[in-house]
């Protein structure tokens, strides 16, 4: 069974919706600033979505007064504009709400929980009610008014692709119709002081694939595409693309760490060219995981040179623009893979001067329009060894 | 469409055995320098992690079989770890924090650890969805089997109970009908049966919504009708949370229960409710 895509909507630093993404893009305009939303002493850039908690809401027409962590926030802006795109029809399909993130309703929790440890019995407690990761996909099955299958997936930076990848198993298999599949997270200082106390935040720019790159910059968004079974699609000038191959492989190296020799990663793009049934030679270009760590960059240009050889894709880190997402990652970096399909288009690459000494990769820099992109390899890796590839393939409109 | 069935192979669950306290129940935990042997790994590990990573080597161990796929669930994951690198962020004003909780905070920790410990390099998932983490990380092991994707898989659950979260949702009123509880339980599926076999899964089912108790029944006959499966014997959570407590991930435990005092070939239904969510797995016990 053909699992297509048919809706994406997404919300990062650099846009409110697809077509601001797009512009973002073409002007070679990133999405860093200061630190807004939360009280912090640490000097490094974020990347913030443009908008208040309470701009949020008034654009979900949701009430002032109600509770709403912001990861949720972010994730019903991004899930609604992929379910209105897909025209999903509600009556005849069996429809389901995958979701991911990595911190959940955090943003909430670190506000209210020096209060509560200082007086348990009294603080008002409604606020943790939304700390867990299953709270936002709650509230985008409750503001899209779908009451049929959902879970969540939280395998930190990877959580979105595996999202996306359950989703296409379920699809494949029969379960569903159509799934809305993705993730959200929102930054908190939780987060911020997890990175910066692995001390790989950069306080520049990051610097993906760089020789000289020193860790990444944190980001927030939420990305979601709708898959569908090729069959329950009526109107096939909806159809952006096909999801031809996925896979998730576990590195078994480190909690944190990746290995050196890339194992996981290359183990996830190669079963997942084999899933999809191509070789190597057929992607055209490379959505890579491209934090601008020290650690992850090698580790991935070592896997892409094994499993590639010496015909290495055009290849290049969005997160240069937007951020490192964490639990959205997956999500954002699938539609910058389906746009780069359906736009003819290869995004570059911010910040790269030279290559990383060992490997010598170079991604792209300027952004290439007019190119015949027909398969696109996404990767997202992240914290317990946990990498996940998917493969999107240019739909034949007859 | 399913081109194997699956079964239950062994479960291992580390749970509540010892009568209440301060109306709660806490899980018996072994002996973990058994199955966790380096000592400095084991003391970075909290709690949390020790339980769940000990549980999924118990059943590993249980069949020494190769898996391929380490599937995991939990309701909150890691809150003391999480709770930890909160209240160094505040104490130390965001200043020379050790990195350790907010590595071990990880909702995934767990699977990567055992992934770790037995150096495997296969497919690793964590489900983190209320009352259907645990159903999840089921279903996902089970349409890798039946999808013939996988021969072996590892799936289980884990959640603990702390202070703060038995604070917060006692006060929330979670605890109304149960006691507090918590625990981890683990199972190992395979498509293909042997001697040792406890169980086939025959389906299960999940959904969503407020319904009143009838309403819930009348689902849970109807999929045992479709599933020709009228005379299930029904383990609902009234009965196995009399022993575990009421936690996100307590249907887990409620399925190793079911395995292991049913001590006849009989179809059983273990079923769970928990704020809207509500699940049942079907189960041919052998």
């Amino acid at each position: 069974m053909s699992v297509v895509v048919t809706g994406i909507g997404c919300v990062s630093a650099i846009g409110c919706d697809v077509e601001e993404h797009l512009q973002a893009f073409r002007a070679g305009r990133n999405g860093l600033g200061k630190i807004s939303p939360f009280q912090s002493q640490l000097q490094v850039p974020v990347a913030e979505v443009k908008l208040s908690n309470e701009q949020l809401k008034s654009a979900l027409s949701l009430s002032d007064h109600s509770i709403y962590s912001r990861t949720a926030l972010l994730g019903m802006i991004a899930s609604q504009q992929a379910f209105q795109d897909a025209k999903l029809s509600t009556n005849s399909l069996r429809i389901g709400v995958i979701s991911s993130s990595s911190v959940g309703g955090m943003d909430l929790s670190e506000l209210h929980y020096s209060e509560y440890v200082e007086n348990p019995t009294k603080v008002r407690v409604r606020p943790f009610a939304h700390h867990d990761i299953g709270d936002h996909t709650e509230q985008i099955c409750n503001y899209l008014q779908l009451s049929g299958f959902r879970t969540s997936i939280s395998t930190a930076c990877s959580s979105a692709a595996n999202a996306i990848m359950l989703a296409a198993r379920m699809i494949k298999q029969g379960r569903l119709d159509a799934v809305i599949a993705g993730g959200t997270d929102a930054l908190c200082r939780f987060t911020l002081n997890g990175f910066n106390s692995l001390m790989i935040l950069d306080s520049e720019p990051c610097r993906p694939f760089d020789e000289s790159r020193a860790g990444l910059n944190l980001g927030e968004g939420a990305g979601y595409i709708v898959l569908q079974s090729e069959k329950t699609v009526a109107d096939k000038s909806q159809i952006y693309c096909r999801l031809i191959g996925f896979a998730n492989a576990n590195d078994a190296f480190h909690q944190t760490a990746s290995s050196p020799e890339g194992e996981g990663a290359f183990l996830a793009m190669k079963n997942a060219l084999d899933r999809a049934g191509i070789s190597p030679s057929e992607v055209d270009y490379i959505n890579a995981h491209g934090t601008g760590t020290s650690n992850n960059d090698l580790s991935e240009s070592t896997a892409i040179k094994r499993l590639f050889g010496e015909n290495i894709p055009k290849f290049s880190s969005t997160k240069s623009f937007t951020g490192h997402t964490l639990g959205a990652a997956g999500g954002l970096e699938a539609i910058f893979s389906i746009l780069s399909i359906k736009e003819k288009l290869i995004f570059p690459n911010l910040n790269f001067k030279t290559p990383i000494e060992q490997t010598k990769l170079i991604p792209v820099t300027e952004i290439l329009e007019n190119q015949a992109v027909k398969t696109v390899l996404s990767n997202s890796f992240g914290f317990g060894g946990n990498n996940a590839s998917l493969i999107f393939q240019q739909y034949r409109h007859e | 469409m399913n081109k194997y069935p699956v079964y239950i192979q062994a479960a291992a669950s580390i749970h509540p055995e010892n009568p209440l306290e301060n109306n709660a129940f806490s899980a018996k935990e072994p002996d973990y320098k058994e199955w966790i042997k380096d000592a400095g790994l084991r003391r970075r590990m909290s709690r949390i992690v020790k339980m769940g990573v000990t549980a999924g080597l118990q059943c590993l161990h249980l069949q020494n079989t190769k898996v391929d796929a380490i599937i995991t669930a939990t309701g909150l994951g890691c809150l003391s770890d999480t709770e930890k690198f909160l209240k160094s962020i505040s104490e130390q004003n965001e200043e020379l924090l050790s990195p350790t909780p907010f590595i071990q905070s990880t909702f995934n920790t767990i699977g990567g650890q055992i992934a770790l410990l037995t150096g495997n390099k296969s497919y690793n998932m964590t489900y983190v969805h209320r009352a259907f983490s645990f159903e999840t990380a089921l279903l996902d092991a089970m349409l890798m089997l039946q999808a013939g994707d996988a021969e072996n898989v590892l799936v289980g659950a884990v959640d603990e109970l702390t202070p703060t979260v038995f604070g917060i949702l006692e006060r929330m009123g979670t605890f109304r009908k149960f006691f507090a509880g918590e625990g981890s339980s683990f199972f190992l599926l395979s498509r293909n049966k042997t001697d040792n076999t406890i169980a086939e899964i025959i389906d299960i089912d999940i959904f969503s919504g407020s319904f009143s108790e009838q309403e819930i029944l009348a689902k849970q006959t109807d999929f045992l009708k479709n599933s020709k499966a009228e005379n299930a014997d029904v383990f609902s959570d009234k009965i196995y949370k009399q022993n575990c407590g009421e936690f996100h991930t307590a249907s887990a435990f409620g399925l190793y229960y079911a395995c292991k005092q049913s001590d006849k070939n009989e179809k059983i239904l273990v079923t769970n409710s928990f704020l809207n969510n509500h699940t049942s797995i079907l189960i041919d016990k052998f």
